[in-house]
């Protein structure tokens, strides 16, 4: 028994020291008018700071693009992802290097990706705008993507769409794979039609899957923050400011670590407020009548 | 009859691969543009009208980031935190796994929520604090204090994922080496590691990946050039040379090439880590 704790020793005590403490930490700093120099003293301020976020216009500007951001990107990732799923779900040539593709955005560094889509989305020169406008002609002039308010949420938000379509696609895949062939079959030979044998029996087999996927892609869209910190900075003036690119202004470059913390508090939060509720909104049918 | 629904699976097969053709397209696009421009020399890269791919290809982004941009010296960086995050983390998760899958003793419940909850926190909530620690313990501007806190941050999900696999080999063959006098250490290390290859196969990829592609924590306690990264050195230099994006692109796929390759290798551990947890629960 005493050897338990031994292997467990090493890491939980790193672990408790660069994760459990500073958790327990961010919600205490919140509470101050945290002193960065030495010696003096941090001056505690209770909620302030929270009442504080309640009334920063730009703190609910904030949280609306970050909303707008899964609004858009958490069903983008999961209608094309299981589509693509759906698509691959089949004995067909090639099968594998589709998966590959399809999960290399993935698997590429954020900053890369974000870069890349900065360059793609410029004024003057970019590729989409040369699409849209000078091949397609859709746009009468090369729009300023990131040079405003909803463009730019928009630009971001196809990143996001475009980076974890693989994600949910893999795991949908898997999934689909789990449903029994002949529950499949036995659809086929009733003469159900594609989309609603799909949604008579495949879609259920798979609705935990789809709930787990869900719940994570909500969470995640609200940790957006290197393409935005990247691709506009949160601006043009405030505009773009996303939760945790707020925060971090607010921490790094104002040095403010209380009203940062409470803002990563509020955060956090919301994420565990919504992960409950989608879990309970996610019930079968069959559990929730019970 | 027969020959009418051949035919239909095969037009049915066909639209398939025309769509999935079509996404692939539009995702792989954005890196073939990039590949393209990072082999254009820098004058011609915002050139308009837009030329997808370059007249006159040349390696010199290449050259210059690696060796006068000094890329070269970030990718070591980034080397040596990657694989030294690697191996603690995964000999340190594999430690705690080991018993939280085996062992009966009290706290065990209580270890085991508390790894979920660093699994559930958002990882950002925790950097102000994670901050204030690291300037404690002097590893700010240091390349470990880039390996510490990577090292903890992977630990709670590879103690997840492994946990989970060590609970299902089998506990006849532990109990085979107990008759013979194994005590827990050897039997952690000549039979549970051993057959966990796989599982820890799945656990270093990840570990590597995250810590490689590693942005925020990076760009917050580094300043000193000399310990950059390659994230940050990447997004730090396009900062300042907002129109270089010819040497961007080339230090980017300096910087995508080993994750690519890692993922083309072992892609079917990928996918096996990816959807435990998602799917087997």
């Amino acid at each position: 028994m005493r050897a338990a704790y031994l292997f467990l020793a090493p890491g939980f005590i790193l672990f408790t020291l660069v994760i459990l403490y500073p958790i327990v930490r961010a919600f205490e700093i919140s509470l101050f008018n945290w002193s960065l120099v030495p010696g003096t003293a941090s001056k505690f301020l209770g909620l302030h700071n929270y009442g504080r976020a309640l009334h920063d216009p730009i703190f609910w500007r904030a949280l609306v693009n970050t909303g707008f951001y899964m609004v858009v990107t958490v069903p983008g990732q999961i209608v094309l992802g299981l589509a693509v799923a759906v698509l691959l779900d089949a004995r067909m040539p090639g099968r594998g290097v589709f998966r590959t593709i399809y999960y290399v955005p993935v698997v590429t560094s954020w900053v890369v990706v974000s870069l890349l889509f900065q360059y793609l989305f410029i004024t003057d020169g970019g590729l989409v705008n040369w699409i849209l406008h000078d091949n397609l002609h859709l746009v009468g002039h090369n729009i300023n993507w990131l040079g405003a308010r909803w463009t730019a949420m928009l630009s971001l938000s196809i990143l996001g769409i475009w980076k974890g379509i693989g994600w949910a696609m893999v795991i949908f895949l898997a999934a689909l794979q789990g449903v029994p062939v002949e529950l499949k079959e036995a659809a086929a030979v009733d003469g159900a039609k594609a989309w609603a044998r799909f949604r008579a029996v495949s879609l259920p087999a798979i609705w935990p899957v789809v709930a787990f996927v869900t719940v994570m892609l909500v969470i995640g869209s609200f940790n957006v923050f290197i393409s935005v910190f990247l691709m506009t900075k949160g601006g043009p003036l405030d505009e773009t400011q996303v939760l945790l690119t707020y925060m971090y202004r607010w921490a790094f470059s104002y040095l403010d670590f209380g009203y940062g913390s409470a803002i990563s508090f509020i955060l956090t939060l919301i994420v565990f407020v919504l992960a409950l509720g989608q879990l309970r909104l996610f019930r079968r049918p069959s559990e929730a009548t019970r | 009859m027969v020959v009418g629904s051949v035919r239909r699976a095969r037009t049915l097969m066909g639209a398939r691969l025309a769509l999935l053709t079509a996404g692939a397209v539009v995702l792989v696009l954005p890196f073939a543009y990039m590949l393209a421009t990072s082999f254009k020399p820098n004058a011609l890269v915002l050139q308009i009208p837009v030329r997808f791919l370059p007249d006159h290809p040349s390696t010199l982004n290449y050259t210059d980031a690696w060796t006068s941009n000094e890329f070269g010296h970030y990718f070591l960086n980034s080397v040596f935190v990657a694989i030294v995050t690697t191996a603690a983390a995964v000999l340190l998760s594999a430690m705690m796994a080991y018993p939280l899958a085996r062992f009966r003793f009290p706290g065990r419940s209580l270890a085991f929520g508390l790894i979920l909850v660093g699994l559930m926190v958002p990882g950002m909530m925790m950097l102000i604090p994670q901050f204030l620690l690291a300037k404690q313990l002097m590893l700010l501007n240091s390349l470990w204090g880039l390996i510490v806190f990577y090292t903890g941050a992977n630990l709670a999900l590879n103690t997840f994922l492994l946990r989970s696999f060590f609970m299902g080999i089998p506990h006849e063959l532990e109990e085979a080496m107990v008759v013979d006098g194994g005590g827990p250490w050897t039997r952690f290390w000549r039979l549970i590691l051993p057959l966990s290859r796989p599982a820890l196969a799945v656990v270093a990829i990840f570990t590597f990946l995250a810590s490689w592609d590693e942005f925020t924590w990076a760009l917050t306690i580094i300043n000193d050039p000399s310990k950059y990264t390659l994230p940050i050195a990447i997004a730090l230099f396009q900062g300042q040379h907002t129109t270089s994006w010819g040497l961007v692109f080339a230090a980017s796929v300096i910087a995508i090439g080993p994750v690519i390759l890692i993922f083309a290798i072992f892609q079917r551990q990928f996918v096996a880590g990816i959807t435990t947890g998602a799917v087997k629960a």
